[in-house]
């Protein structure tokens, strides 16, 4: 039974430790010793089969918000982080849609150029032309959309590399931008627009906030429950209420607090619910699906997914429609964030960043590794460090350098840890 | 009548740019009949497999699937007739976790999600009948030692009830209590009524196990032996080459057929 329990990266009982515990009535103390013993040796275990998950991440994310809020005392208040809680959004859908590229092995550099032309198509389309801004807003998406399909067929059926084939579509996407902008140069969208809204509107209801944060912990809860229950029902190994308690329980308090915070200043940004709601869904969609099934099997090996019949260039395609879909999304809410697109809209150093924050997050450039949570931990690492380096007068090119860091440090592990599952037979 | 055979290959050809890597296969496997196909390394073998699998399918060729003409052009193919490959090189997905392999494109699925707790009991039932070792079923593939990926291979192949397994060198990489373990399997699966072609190197597993014998040589048909009458010896020239091709394999055919 043991042997087949499944790995718990948050096992909160130390199973090493419980046999002795039994056999024997040890001291108290030693108990406690045997337990903590145990705990590390499943650790150990763990860090050498490069099986921590998150964890590491979220070490980086608190040593940053740790050692910046102690140069500033501003930048754990309420109001810097529902600002960064908006901030992330754009890029992290973005960085979100990288993800799915990157489970494939594979990198997409047309996101920052399909951004801003989805911006751009929205703006024309609304702004210029008179289009309601709900159906500007579903061509402005189905753009990129289109531009990620392209790519992607182009990709499966040459079998030229994505970064190639999407390196060629940065230059015509953004063609393509300018093109549309015209001579017009910078166009503001309507400030209470829809588009608009959707960086500026927040719930301030206090129980929106707590309503939210509640009842994800209590859907996370359930649906631990009932697949414990199934498990259970035809004496499958199952996690305990206890840790699945815990568990919910753990996330209840992060929730809240968030919540909480949130309040103190304007309340549950929507930009933000958008964003882990949509995450969410991915999430699911990428564990739980078919589809995601076959994405994860192509990243973990091409060969062995085409003699499982599985359809290479429709998985192909359409992780890239995915990833380009993602990044007209993320376009408009940084159009929303500037109620503003120009022809700089989607430039610079956006698709560096997006990348960056998938990496930084913990997805594997190797493929078949990673998750949409990576893009939010990674984003969220990125845009303290902008946040914190601006509210400390910090000059940018620190910033870069810092981040940098970061982000070679993620390449590192993510390399070491990729060898040491493959050195790693635990048989 | 007698039955067709489940499975007959007249004149398959292969060829990858201008080397012609098979050349005329003959070939017969029958059901409830294990078949060994022997030849030296780079004879063609796992090529012939993977033309029956459809990975890389024959250019030209009859293949028969019970007296049949049947066109396999890929893997979906040759899994809809119920043929099952286990590959030399598993071609198994590193990251995914055993239950994930052993269901990959076949996933069980129930209000339109993955069915994991279904899948994973189906899983470890299926692994109960192969080995007394079973691996984490949630743990990925890459982290499991050799011999328990060959036998996540081998319960993938019998997903779907297959009539007819291929099984490229499937000890070549196990210890010998594996070794005992996925040969018990293949009498198992003779005495289901499956047909199984067997590749391996080892010739005492061959004349202990299978009822025919075909070598390969150079990519060309060198002879089929009735495991049971001819010498080892005999089979083992022909693997190397000592007895040539034409002739020998005509007159094989008449008498161990
Ligand atoms: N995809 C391929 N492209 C070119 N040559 C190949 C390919 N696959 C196999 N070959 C060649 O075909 C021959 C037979 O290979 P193979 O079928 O793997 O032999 P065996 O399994 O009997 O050892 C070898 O000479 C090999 O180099
Ligand atoms: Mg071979």
């Amino acid at each position: 039974m043991v042997k087949g329990m499944r790995n718990m990266a948050d096992d909160t009982q130390p199973e090493p430790a419980a046999p002795t515990a039994k056999t024997r009535q040890p001291h108290r103390g030693q108990a406690v010793t045997r337990a903590v013993q145990g705990w590390g040796a499943v650790v150990r275990r763990k860090v050498r089969a490069g099986e921590l998950g998150s964890l590491p991440v979220v070490l980086v994310l608190v040593t940053v918000w740790i050692i910046f809020q102690a140069l500033n005392e501003n930048f754990l208040s309420p109001r810097n982080l529902s600002n960064l809680s908006v901030d992330i959004v754009g890029t992290g859908l973005i960085a979100v849609g990288i993800v799915f590229v990157l489970l494939l092995g594979e990198l997409d550099l047309s996101v920052g150029s399909i951004s801003g032309l989805a911006a751009a198509v929205f703006a024309v389309l609304n702004v210029n032309n008179g289009v309601p801004e709900w159906l500007a807003l579903i061509v402005a998406v189905l753009a990129g959309t289109a531009a990620g399909t392209v790519q992607g067929y182009s990709f499966a059926r040459t079998r030229v590399p994505a970064f190639v084939v999407t390196l060629a579509g940065l230059l015509t996407w953004n063609g393509f931008m300018l093109s549309i902008l015209g001579t017009s140069g910078t166009i503001n969208l309507d400030e209470n627009g829809l588009v608009a809204k959707l960086t500026s509107y927040y719930f301030t209801h206090d129980g929106v906030a707590y309503g939210v944060a509640a009842g994800a912990a209590g859907v996370v809860f359930l649906v631990s429950h009932q697949d414990r229950r199934r498990r259970k029902a035809v004496g499958m190994p199952h996690r305990s209420l206890r840790g699945i308690a815990a568990r919910s329980g753990a996330l209840a308090v992060i929730a809240l607090a968030a919540a909480y915070v949130l309040n103190r200043f304007q309340g549950l940004p929507l930009a933000l619910l958008l964003f882990l709601v949509l995450v969410a869904g991915l999430d699911v969609v990428l564990r739980r699906t078919h589809y995601g099934r076959q994405v994860y099997a192509l990243g973990g090996g091409v060969e062995a997914a085409r003699r499982a019949s599985l359809s290479v260039t429709r998985v192909r395609t359409a992780v890239l429609a995915v990833s380009g879909t993602m990044a007209a999304v993320g376009g408009l809410f940084l159009a929303s964030r500037i109620t503003s697109v120009s022809q700089n809209s989607g430039s610079g150093i956006l698709l560096l960043n997006a990348i960056a924050a998938a990496v930084i997050g913990g997805a594997s450039l190797f493929g078949g590794r990673g998750s949409p949570w990576n893009a939010v931990l990674g984003i969220l690492i990125i845009q303290s460090i902008a946040s914190g380096m601006s509210i400390t007068d910090t000059p940018t090119a620190v910033q870069f350098i810092i981040t940098g860091g970061v982000l070679f440090a993620a390449v590192v592990i993510d390399s070491l840890s990729r060898r040491s599952h493959e050195a790693h037979g635990r048989a | 009548m007698p039955t067709p055979p489940l499975l007959a290959l007249h004149g398959v050809c292969k060829r990858f740019g201008v080397v012609e890597v098979l050349t005329d296969i003959e070939l017969e496997i029958r059901a409830g009949e294990v078949v060994a196909l022997l030849g030296d390394n780079g004879a063609g073998k796992s090529t012939l497999v993977k033309a029956i699998s459809g990975v890389t399918p024959a250019d030209r060729g009859v293949i028969r699937w019970e007296g049949r003409t049947v066109h396999i052009k890929r893997p979906h193919d040759a899994r809809d007739l119920g043929i099952a490959t286990v590959y030399q090189d598993l071609a198994l997905c590193g990251n995914l976790d055993v239950v994930g392999n052993v269901y990959l494109g076949r996933e069980i699925r129930r209000f339109g999600f993955l069915d994991e707790v279904e899948m994973e009991r189906r899983t470890r039932h299926l692994l109960e009948g192969l080995t007394r070792s079973i691996p984490d079923l949630r743990a990925p593939v890459v982290s499991l030692s050799s011999g328990q990926r060959q036998t996540v291979a081998i319960a993938r192949s019998l997903l779907g009830d297959p009539r007819l397994l291929l099984l490229d060198e499937p000890t070549a990489a196990l210890g010998f209590d594996q070794t005992t373990e996925v040969l018990d399997l293949v009498d198992q699966f003779r005495d289901r009524g499956l047909g199984v072609l067997l590749i391996s190197h080892n010739m005492g597993d061959v004349k202990a196990l299978a009822d025919r014998a075909a070598v390969l040589r150079l990519g060309r048909n060198n002879g089929f032996f009735n495991v049971s009458t001819a010498s080892q010896e005999q089979i083992i020239s022909s693997v190397t080459g000592a007895t040539e091709n034409v002739p020998r394999r005509m007159a094989h055919r008449e008498a161990g057929w």
